[in-house]
Order: structure tokens, then C-alpha cells, then sequence
């Protein structure tokens, strides 16, 4: 049943298309992630804003704030941090899958724009947490033999689409060689 | 292992977790390694029972207790454990070895066999005990995320490093090229001319560039350590007044000029002592060095007490440096390194002519394959703006420090960092002069630092990715950092306009791209 989930997933990660909000750039556009990456981006954020909103409340319930005035601006941070943040975090990333080399776009404040030649990768690795897992969608990590920069990791594909793009690179490796 | 995995993908994974779902290939390793790690528990089990058999002594079930929280730290283990050894599954494929791990999550490694460089084998005490082994596959990715396989029997371990051994294709005598080079080179190399040789008048020079005060630091340490040792106690401070006022009272009589003589002699004293140290600990680290360029490598011989003999293969040379410092830079006295990711130096840098002019360090550099750059290079400089924001941010801090001391009526305070304010706005008025970066048909070169610069030339070839980094300043700037992956050091051309960094990172991906990994010289 899983199997028909991501197959699915990775039909409409195909559809989707280059992204057209993602900043110019003269290189290759860029292909976006799957939406379901702001759902787990969500989920994550949602984790993270929980000990927040606990903590607002015990502040108050201690007497220590006034009535309000600790969780009603702790509860727009939060409701911009699981609404907002994840759509614009998913904008700003992407991907471009090129004939000899990956292309890894990320950050909002802190933009990096990685390309890794596939002759260059030494391992690669397919990892799903376990929300990742509920949403079919898995994080690409390629390795290079480099110091700084030496792994470069692509979350928010779907599962399907990530084993595929192994196995392209993969095949690469090994047609170089030989 | 027939079919191919993309038909598949992930297939494996995604069965009915009930029944044992083992493909053709897949395997898993010996479940003896669940005992290993039971004792381990059990081992980590030991801290909180004796502690709550301590916090229960009085009680009448604090045995109880501990046994039964001893028990239940145990079993979960062991039963975390078993899922984990259940889930972990290993395969070892047509092109690549696989290992499938994780009991909420799934992790998923594939390593092609192209770039494993060995197979290892290792075993503690109780895997010997178990007749297992931990097999680890290396590819010269830094050796920590290599795929490691914790435990499978001695036989299985053994059958996998022939299999796997068999599949890599490199002929075994260049991998062992690098571990044998030194004796073979030991005789062949010692009638051929060096390429670089420092002499006692070379090693005086030098080392009355390396100047140093480490000696009063020893004296000192010594002094606090072997204290026990004087006639009197060192750091008595009464005593010492009792001695100047008693023996020593004509030195407070003297007058002003004696006092202004023994200032400059001690610090002539200083000096001598600096310069004495700095030659010393430069002639037992360098005497008799010796630089042979043998079939293996390069090959450096130095030391006056303990002698080293380092062979470094030419092909794992990354990047070579050149570096001066400020004052051994006006008679143009250089040093030349090699960056490589070699594991037996404690620093990637390797020292292949710590003390020379250009003139003699080019033909080293050119044997290693790298070219230092000449009058015909175009250097580029960074963006005009990085250069502005970085020299408005570093006086800023000690800017707002003046104004706050100001504030609070600390006049020389304020001025003192009113002058390191101009002291570090000026310090990149003069980086812009000096900081500078290029791209020749092979190499990226790049030139950082004032008073002592220091060049690194890398193989475009060679590196690894390469990374366009802005910060929210960048952004808003137009300005960016290429950073390139570099074995074992890092190259990092820092503020160049967006464009150039873009126009750069298509041309050294360009040469990348061309070569795979493994045609690379290992």
C-alpha cells in the first residue's frame, strides 16, 4: 500500500515542475520539492513550538506575567513559525538534477547553492525520520571525499524519486569508471 | 541481485514488517552481535542500580528495586536492540554494497564498489570471544561515515572482504605503493640530487626568523613544578623584599641611568635568548634537511635528535601553499607546504621547504604538478562592497566600545579604541590591495592576508563541490562566498560579486565534471 503511496507522490513531485518563485538565476531552474515537505516541515515546527506555548502558559499560571501577555505573542510567534515559516523555507529550496552533477539550493537568511559532480560522490544515503516516513518523503545525502562541504543532503523528495536519483547517480559512478 | 534495484525501489523495506521479508541478496548480520550489545546494557545497567541501591538501603525492597530496574534496563535493550538487528540489513549487490538500518526511521547507505579502497576487519575482546568481526568498508571519505557492519561471523567477514576485494578493480600495487615507498626509495634515491637541501647557514638564517620566548614559558613551568628543588621559596614574596632591601638595597639607590642600562639589558638579554631558542629548536627539527624527489613521491628527511622520513605520494598532493611572515618576507624568504589527507600528520599541511626563496621553491612546486603563478596571471579582486561592509563591521564593535567609554568620561580608554577602530578600517584598506584570487586553465589560486600572505594553488581537478554561500549581508549586497570541497584543508574565495562566483563555479565544475573520482590517481 505504501508502495502505490509514493508512486503516487513521486507522479505529482513530476508535475509539479520548475519552480517559478525560486530567485533568478541564469543556470538551469530549479526543481521544487514535494509539498509534502511542508507538511513534515510543519510537524517539526509544531514540536518545536509545544515546550513554547508550555512554557507561556506555566509563566502565567506562576503569576509571573500578566494574563495574556506571555501567550498571546508566544502564540503568533508560533502560528507564523508552523504556518508561514515552512511555505517560505519550501520555497526557498530546490533542486537540479543535471546529467553529470546534483545542484542543492537552501536557505532563507543564509543561502547555499551546492553542486556536487556525480564522478565526485562517494557514498550515498537514503534516510527517512519517522515523520518523513508518514509522508513518503525521504532525504537524499551524497558524500564526497572533500573536508569542508563533504556531504550534501537534499530533504524533502519523495521516497520514490529519491531512490531513483540514487540509482541514476549510482549508474553514473560506475559508467565513469568503466 | 538480478533484477535491477530501481524496479523496486525500496521494496525491501516496505513489506508486511511481520514475516521475514528477506529479498534475494539481502542478509543480515549474526544475531550473536545481540549478545555484545546485551552485555554493554548490561554493563551501563550497573551505574543506576548501585545508585538506587544506595538510595534504598534503609527500605525494605531496595534489592528488590535495583533487580527489577536492572532487569528492565536490560530487556529494553535488548529488545531495542533486536528491532535494530532485525531492520539492519546489508546486501552486497552488483555495483555497490547497501546497508538498510533503522527502527522508527529508514536509513539507507549504498556505497559503489568503485570507491571502496579496502575492506577491514576489526575485533574487541568478547567479538573475539564470539568469533565475530565488525567489517568496515573504507572509501576515503574521511573515515567517519564509512558502512560498518557490527558483528558477523569470522567466516562471513572473511568471505565479504574477498568478494568485495575481488570487485575493486585497482591493481593492488599502486594502493600499496604509498606504504612500501620508503624503503624501496631509501636506496634508489640517495645518489640522485635533492631538490631542496638546507644547510647550517640556511637552518642560522631561519632561525633567527623563528624568534621565540617559549623558553621563559618552560622556565617558568619549570619553576612551578620543580620549586621543591631551590634553597629558597619562589614564591615568597616577603622573602624577596627582604632580599632587595638587604643585599640588593644599592639597586634602589642607583640612579635613573643604571636603571634605563639595565632595562636595555635585559631586554638585549630577551632578544638573545629569543634568538638562541629560536635557532636551537630550529636545528634539532631541521638539521640535515633534505628534499628527493624518488619514483614514490616526495621524499623529506630532517631532525638532529629524532630523524623523520616522510614520503608523501605525489598524486595525493591537494593543494600546495606558500607562506612568509612579516618580517622574513622582506628579504623574500618563503615556505612551501603541501595539503593532502594524509592521516599520519597531525596537520594536513605538509612542510616541503620550510625556508626558501621562490626562485628555488617553483621547481618544487612544478615537480609536484602545480605551477605558481607568475606575472601573466589576472588576478581578480573581491567585490569592492565585501571589502566596505567587512571594514565597516570589524571597526564597529571597538567603535561603539569608544563611544561608550566616552560616555562614561574614560578618556584614554575611549581613544585607545577610537585607534583599533582605525587600526582594523585601515587593515582592510590593505587587504583589498593584497587579497586577490585567479583561475588558470588548471588551478584556482588564491592570495590571502597582508603582512604575511599566504597563497594556496589547488588542482581544479581535484576538488570536490563547490558551494555559493551568502549571508543575509551578501544578499542584499550582491556579494558571495565559493567555498570549494577540498581534501583535507579548505579553500574559501570570499566576497566576490555574485556573478563572478557563479561564472567561476561553471568553469571549475566544468573540470571537474570531466573526471570521475576514481581516475583520479589514489
Amino acid at each position: 500500500m505504501e508502495q502505490e503511496h509514493t508512486g503516487r507522490l513521486s507522479d505529482e513531485a513530476v508535475a509539479n515542475g520548475p519552480a517559478a518563485s525560486l530567485r533568478e538565476d541564469e543556470e538551469a531552474p530549479l526543481t521544487r520539492l514535494h509539498p509534502n515537505h511542508v507538511k513534515a516541515l510543519r510537524v517539526h515546527a509544531m514540536l518545536f513550538a509545544v515546550p513554547l506555548i508550555i512554557a507561556a502558559l506555566a509563566l502565567e499560571a506562576a503569576g509571573l506575567a500578566f494574563r495574556g501577555l506571555a501567550l498571546a505573542p508566544m502564540a503568533i510567534f508560533c502560528v507564523w513559525l508552523v504556518l508561514l515559516m515552512p511555505v517560505r523555507r519550501h520555497n526557498a529550496r530546490g533542486y537540479d538534477m543535471g546529467a553529470d552533477r546534483l545542484r542543492v539550493v537552501r536557505g532563507i537568511l543564509f543561502r547555499s547553492d551546492t553542486v556536487v559532480p556525480f564522478g565526485r560522490v562517494q557514498h550515498l544515503d537514503v534516510a527517512q525520520g519517522p515523520i518523513e516516513r508518514y509522508y513518503g518523503i525521504a532525504t537524499l545525502t551524497l558524500h564526497t571525499a572533500g573536508t569542508h562541504n563533504a556531504s550534501v543532503s537534499l530533504p524533502g523528495l519523495a521516497h520514490a524519486t529519491a531512490l531513483a536519483m540514487r540509482e541514476t547517480i549510482r549508474a553514473h559512478v560506475r559508467r565513469e569508471t568503466l | 541481485m538480478s533484477k535491477p534495484d530501481s524496479a523496486q525501489p525500496g521494496s525491501v523495506r516496505h513489506g508486511s514488517t511481520g514475516r521475514l521479508d528477506l529479498e534475494e541478496g539481502w542478509r543480515r548480520t549474526s544475531p550473536l552481535g545481540i549478545v555484545t550489545q546485551g552485555l554493554r546494557s548490561l554493563r551501563r545497567a550497573v551505574l543506576p542500580v548501585a545508585a538506587i541501591l544506595f538510595s534504598t538501603r534503609s527500605a525494605e525492597f531496595g534489592v528488590g528495586i535495583a533487580v527489577g530496574v536492572g532487569i528492565a534496563i536490560v530487556t529494553l535493550n535488548l529488545l531495542v536492540t533486536t528491532i535494530a538487528w532485525w531492520n539492519t540489513q546489508y546486501r552486497i549487490g552488483s555495483t555497490d554494497v547497501r546497508l538498510h538500518s533503522g527502527i522508527l526511521g529508514r536509513q539507507a547507505r549504498s556505497v559503489p564498489f568503485e570507491r571502496i579502497q579496502d575492506v577491514s576487519l576489526e575485533q574487541g575482546p568478547l567479538a573475539r570471544l564470539l568469533r565475530l568481526v565488525e567489517v568496515r568498508f573504507e572509501t576515503g571519505a574521511g573515515g567517519k561515515d564509512e558502512l560498518k557492519l557490527a558483528y558477523v561471523s569470522q567466516e562471513e567477514g572473511a568471505a565479504l572482504r574477498e568478494t568485495v576485494r575481488a570487485r575493486i578493480d585497482t591493481d593492488p600495487a599502486s594502493a600499496q605503493s604509498a606504504v612500501a615507498g620508503g624503503e624501496k626509495a631509501a636506496s634508489s634515491a640517495a645518489e640522485e640530487t635533492p631538490l631542496f637541501t638546507m644547510g647550517p647557514r640556511r637552518l642560522l638564517v631561519f632561525g633567527l626568523f623563528e624568534f621565540s620566548l617559549v623558553f621563559f614559558a618552560v622556565l617558568a613551568g619549570a619553576a612551578q613544578q620543580l620549586d621543591f628543588l631551590l634553597p629558597f621559596d619562589l614564591w615568597d614574596f616577603d622573602g624577596w623584599e627582604e632580599r632587595l632591601a638587604g643585599p640588593g638595597a644599592w639597586l634602589a639607590g642607583a640612579g635613573p641611568s643604571v636603571r634605563v642600562i639595565g632595562a636595555v639589558l635585559a631586554i638585549l638579554a630577551l632578544a638573545a635568548v629569543g634568538l638562541i631558542t629560536g635557532v636551537a629548536r630550529t636545528f634539532a627539527r631541521d638539521f640535515g634537511f633534505r628534499l628527493d624527489r624518488t619514483s614514490k613521491g616526495f621524499r623529506r628527511r630532517r631532525g638532529l635528535f629524532t630523524r623523520t622520513d616522510v614520503v608523501m605520494p605525489v598524486h595525493r598532493v591537494q593543494a600546495v601553499t606558500v607562506s612568509t611572515g612579516f618580517l622574513r618576507r622582506r628579504w623574500g624568504w618563503h615556505g612551501l607546504g603541501f595539503i593532502s589527507l594524509a592521516h599520519d600528520a597531525k596537520s594536513a599541511n605538509h612542510t616541503i621547504a620550510p625556508f626558501a626563496q621562490i626562485g628555488e621553491l617553483a621547481p618544487i612546486a612544478h615537480a609536484a604538478g602545480y605551477k605558481l603563478p607568475g606575472a601573466e596571471i589576472a588576478w581578480h579582486r573581491p567585490s569592492k562592497r565585501y571589502r566596505l561592509d567587512r571594514a565597516i563591521m570589524s571597526a564597529a564593535l571597538p567603535a561603539l566600545a569608544a563611544l561608550a567609554a566616552a560616555a562614561l568620561g574614560f578618556a584614554l580608554v575611549a581613544i585607545a579604541a577610537l585607534v583599533l577602530a582605525a587600526a582594523l578600517a585601515v587593515r582592510h584598506r590593505f587587504l583589498w590591495q593584497h587579497e586577490r584570487h585567479a583561475l588558470d586553465e588548471r588551478q584556482v589560486l588564491s592570495r590571502t592576508g597582508w603582512l604575511a600572505p599566504r597563497l594556496m594553488v589547488a588542482s581544479r581537478q581535484k576538488l570536490h563541490s563547490v558551494r555559493i554561500v551568502q549571508g543575509p549581508l551578501a544578499q542584499l549586497r550582491g556579494y558571495a562566498n565559493l567555498r570549494f570541497g577540498l581534501a583535507g584543508g579548505s579553500l574559501s574565495l570570499d566576497g566576490l560579486p555574485l556573478s563572478e562566483a557563479r561564472h567561476l563555479r561553471a568553469a571549475v565544475l566544468s573540470s571537474i565534471a570531466a573526471v570521475d573520482f576514481s581516475q583520479l590517481p589514489r
